[in-house]
């Protein structure tokens, strides 16, 4: 596909008068003019027609791909946090306005027991998001950050998703989150080997083993 | 001898192995399982080298004149990914959360071997957790790469971990032949072995926690660290140990206490654990600080007034403080002349001096040279307790040098005697001090000043019967037993010690050293004991190392002028007084703990050490005591250039010292103190002292020596959340057996005077005896301990009726 023109520097210019006159007849009798006119009327007089929102009763709905500020996720299915505390997000933040609190929580497992933001000093680029291997940090809609002091923080209590509300927890979109395709570029790992020998042991006379091993990778 | 490793000649010694050299030249040879000072155990196999066209392993390869080394080629690499390949085998990709991320061993070969793919597999097995006390083992993070087996055996001494079976499939035959020997080998003894501790189930060691330091893995973690903080959060503050005179270089690892709180907290204390082994003290220690709000101007006020209307008369310190302070508190005793009291500094002073003044130089051994030495005599130390860091280097010498040695104290130290069949415990009875001492003289020396000649005559004879073979007049051979007279040691037979053995122990030995302790320096015949001291390093091959019984107590006995307490108002500083500027609770004044202040120590290799401050105070340091009371220095550490010349101080400014060992593990810790000097400028009589009969005055099944239990140092690491303990008294089986005691009973000890009323504790790494801590601040030991370390008690115990 052609993307671009050359511009034709040589080409001929409307120079006589006779031209320039047939050029302007042509224009003033076209009824752009009119339907222009007809449109920008019926515009105007429309009833609820209008480029202004009502803020703040009214919001902009932003894309996806908009960085505001973070919401850590929870896990649908165990409604248990996704934030392992791995302290990526920490290490990476440029402005080094993340920090979190961990300790060894009472399952033994590693437990974030707070987290947080320094608003005022986010850059919003998004690194954080990009970086958490879990998925468990990502960028919100809530874009009114505006504070009566600079530093503004939002602790973990803030931007957890609540229990309550977590039916309404969307998968995050926006920078950082899997491609739709991402199933696809899942490996086999050495683990699976256990799930194999079972299964091959189940379906005797497994000739092409290779091939069936990746299907079933796939259905489990 | 040269070698070339790699294209680059190396400079090596006899012994060395190349791993060694190659390290001590900047060439890096990876190695996972290899610790400095311990011997290989080749478990690993990432430092396979060739050698002249063959191959083999850097850490147990030594080197010959003329050797050709190479460790980079493409062929070794391929063999060492396929190694680390195995390793990554079913190793969890935990990554995120383990504690140990970021400074993984493990994580740095994958990367430096280049794993990126992994082509085999192997049946998962059951891999929980352990927990083993302070410390949780995950065995699916272990490489069995056995460090912490070899720390604990070479190092340590407690010899307290082993491998045991995994329990693990051995890998597929076909991996064979498509993966290289090595590789297989590593992964086939990796599928086996596991690590536990001796008895199964728990640890049973005094809790160094050194293999947790040695873990290249997050194997092995700390249980109050665990999933605390990432490594790289942290902040390394070097600094040196404040809790005992070795002073081992190690770091405080720093970082914001909360989210809301911004002030820095202690994580964990870290060591360089190829070069220093740091004790339970050490690592364990760190939270002692005590939270001072702000600066008290009243109270200080008060104290400076105190001070400018001479109304001190004492000032009471202890050794536990750096060496600029105590410069300071002895310009202020120039100035205001008061009496600078610290007992213990004061006892171990004259017993330096009169040693110093007769064997004409300073002691001349030094913790390196215990590393090296394969005959060692401890005497009057209880050394594990005393000073466990020294412990590690006697245990270290005589298990690497195939040593042997004599430990000379009443009460036998299992642990201490497990370290190897030549380390002969020998049960010398209390009051015997000076006996010890005569008897290695009497032994070792080459010749013996005239008044000591009764050391020489100390002989008995005995008849003993010997058969001797001999032909009659047929020429069969008869046996007959004869009797004949030999002389013997009436020393050694005082001691309880068979002195033939000496001659068996003696076998091949050359590097000689004694080590002498607490016992000593507080005894009441200690000058009589330095006298002897000083002629066994005049006239034998022993070196002498005296361990100077606190953090910096030979330091304090180098620069103050000490002397005994006189009436009058004392202050305290970190002590109790009748005004205490202390980091005690009781204090009227708060003063900085160690790990607050800048500064240096002088530790018991006689080397002055730098430690840094890991965390702020914000109190009145000594410091701005002394700019009040009229002396000059924006910091403390201004002082560092100024410590006096002629007690063998250099003047180094503090910023100028370094603090750190080199790859090849030479020392580079601030700098030795010129002792020479010191003993140039010694002004002590010498009168030689008379040894003075102690009337025995005891039953000897009812003594209790002054001693604290491994670990629990003063009453600074009591401080700390991790001992926090009750003093009691620990005695061991056989005591509680013939005093009729139950473990854990309350009993009342008493003499003629004062009485202590104590839980009574079972240790049972010792035999033949009792011992009361010094820790607990609430129980004062010392109303009975008053010119010796040990003394007879009664012991009653209380019913609960």
């Amino acid at each position: 596909m052609k993307k671009y023109y050359v511009v034709d520097e040589k080409r001929k210019l409307i120079l006589t008068p006779y031209e320039k006159f047939i050029r302007s007849v042509k224009r003033c009798l076209n009824t752009d003019l009119i339907s222009g006119l007809a449109f920008i009327i019926n515009e105007t007089f429309k009833r609820g027609n209008t480029a202004t929102i009502k803020y703040p009763m009214e919001k902009i709905k932003l894309d996806n791909r908009y960085r505001a500020v973070h919401r850590l996720q929870r896990f649908i299915e165990s409604e248990t946090e996704r934030c392992i505390g791995c302290g990526l997000c920490e290490k990476i933040c440029i402005s080094n306005c993340i920090r979190m609190e961990t300790k060894l929580g009472e399952d033994g497992r590693k437990l974030v027991s707070n987290y947080s933001i320094n608003l005022g000093r986010c850059i919003y680029c998004g690194f954080c998001a990009e970086v958490c291997p879990e998925l468990a940090i990502v960028h919100g809609v809530e874009y009114e950050n505006a504070a009566e002091q600079r530093a503004y923080f939002a602790h973990k209590k803030d931007i957890l998703t609540p229990i309550d509300d977590l039916i309404n927890q969307v998968e995050f979109e926006g920078s950082g989150s899997l491609r739709a395709d991402a199933d696809e570029f899942v490996k086999q790992t050495p683990n699976y080997y256990d799930v194999m020998k079972e299964r091959e042991a189940l379906i005797p006379n497994s000739n092409s083993s290779e091939e069936k091993t990746n299907k079933e990778a796939k259905d489990v | 001898m040269k070698i070339n490793i790699n294209g680059k000649e190396c400079i090596a010694n006899e012994g060395d192995y190349v791993l060694q050299v190659a390290r001590a030249n900047d060439i890096f040879i990876p190695a996972i399982c290899y610790l400095n000072d311990c011997s290989p155990t080749l478990a690993c196999r990432m430092c396979m080298v060739e050698v002249d066209g063959k191959r083999s392993y850097a850490c147990n390869t030594k080197v010959k004149d003329g050797m050709q080394v190479l460790s980079n080629t493409q062929e070794l690499w391929d063999e060492r990914n396929a190694i680390m390949q195995t390793y990554c085998i079913n190793h969890p990709l935990q990554c995120g959360v383990c504690d140990k991320s970021g400074e993984c061993e493990l994580q740095n070969f994958t990367h430096k071997a280049k794993v990126d793919t992994q082509n085999h597999w192997i049946k998962e097995i059951d891999r929980r957790h352990k927990d083993w006390g302070l410390l949780q083992y995950d065995p699916s993070l272990c490489i069995v790469c056995e460090r912490c087996i070899t720390v604990c055996k070479d190092k340590i001494g407690d010899n307290e971990l082993k491998t045991t079976a995994r329990g693990g499939d051995a890998p597929d035959k076909d991996f064979k032949d498509t993966m290289g020997k090595d590789a297989y080998a590593v992964w086939t003894k990796f599928q086996k072995s596991l690590i536990s501790p001796q008895n199964d189930k728990s640890l049973e060691c005094q809790e160094c926690g050194e293999c947790v330091s040695v873990c290249p893995t997050g194997a092995l973690i700390n249980k109050n660290f665990q999933y605390r903080s990432n490594a790289w959060e942290l902040t390394r503050i070097p600094a040196s140990n404040p809790h005992s005179s070795d002073c081992e270089l190690l770091y405080y690892d720093i970082k914001q206490k909360s989210i809301k709180d911004n002030s820095k907290m202690i994580y964990r204390v870290s060591n360089d654990f190829h070069f220093t082994t740091l004790n339970k003290a050490a690592r364990f220690a760190y939270d002692i600080t005590s939270d001072c709000k702000g600066k008290d101007t009243a109270e200080f006020n008060r104290l400076v007034l105190l001070f400018k209307e001479n109304k001190i008369k004492n000032v009471k310190f202890n050794s536990y403080i750096t060496n600029e302070e105590a410069y300071i508190l002895e310009l202020l005793r120039a100035k205001f002349g008061f009496n600078l009291v610290n007992n213990e500094a004061l006892c171990f002073q004259e017993f330096l001096k009169t040693f110093c003044s007769f064997a004409g130089s300073f002691y001349n051994a030094s913790s390196e040279d215990v590393k090296k030495s394969d005959f060692i005599v401890i005497a009057g130390s209880f050394l594990r307790h005393d000073n466990p860091t020294l412990s590690y280097k006697v245990n270290n010498a005589i298990v690497m040098n195939k040593g042997a040695g004599l430990y000379f104290h009443p009460i036998k130290d299992t642990k201490l005697s497990k370290i190897a069949k030549n380390f002969v415990n020998v049960a010398c009875d209390y009051g015997k001090e000076a006996k010890v001492l005569e008897f290695i003289l009497q032994y070792f020396a080459k010749d013996l000043p005239q008044d000591l000649g009764y050391i020489k005559e100390a002989f008995y004879e005995e008849q003993i019967e010997v058969e001797v073979k001999s032909k009659d007049a047929e020429g069969n051979e008869i046996k007959e037993k004869q009797t004949q007279t030999i002389k013997k040691s009436s020393l050694a037979k005082e001691l309880g010690f068979d002195e033939d053995k000496l001659k068996d122990l003696l076998l091949k030995k050359s590097n000689f050293t004694l080590i002498v302790g607490n016992d000593y320096f507080y005894h009441e015949n200690a000058k009589y004991l330095a006298y002897l001291l000083a002629n066994i390093q005049k006239s034998t091959d022993f070196k002498v190392m005296l361990i100077p019984p606190r953090t910096n107590t030979l330091g304090v006995s180098l620069i103050c002028k000490l002397s005994k307490a006189c009436d009058g108002f004392t202050m305290g500083y970190n002590e109790r007084g009748d005004f205490s500027f202390s980091n005690d609770e009781h204090n009227n004044l708060a003063s900085s703990s160690l790990i607050e202040q800048e500064g240096t120590f002088v530790n018991y290799d006689t080397r002055l050490v730098p430690t840094n401050a890991a965390l702020s105070f914000k109190g009145y340091f000594l410091n701005d005591l002394a700019n009040e009371l009229g002396l000059n220095a924006k910091y403390t550490i201004d002082y560092t250039e100024q410590l006096p010349k002629d007690k063998g101080f250099l003047n180094i400014a503090f910023d100028d010292l370094t603090n750190y060992y080199d790859n090849a593990g030479n020392n580079h810790r601030g700098y030795l103190i010129n002792t020479c000097e010191f003993v140039k400028n010694l002004n002590q009589e010498l009168q030689i002292p008379q040894n003075q009969q102690l009337a025995c005055e005891c039953n000897k099944d009812d003594v209790v020596i002054l001693a604290n239990p491994v670990g629990n140092l003063s009453k600074y690491t009591n401080k700390s959340s991790f001992f926090n303990e009750c003093a009691s008294l620990y005695a061991s089986k056989d005591y509680l057996a013939k005093h009729n005691l139950k473990e854990n009973s309350m009993v009342k000890i008493y003499d003629d005077k004062d009485e202590i009323i104590i839980k009574v504790v079972l240790d049972k790494d010792i035999e033949n005896g009792a011992y009361l801590p010094t820790f607990d601040d609430k129980i004062n030991p010392y109303k009975f301990f008053k010119t010796r370390r040990y003394y007879a008690l009664n012991i009653k115990e209380i019913s609960h009726e």
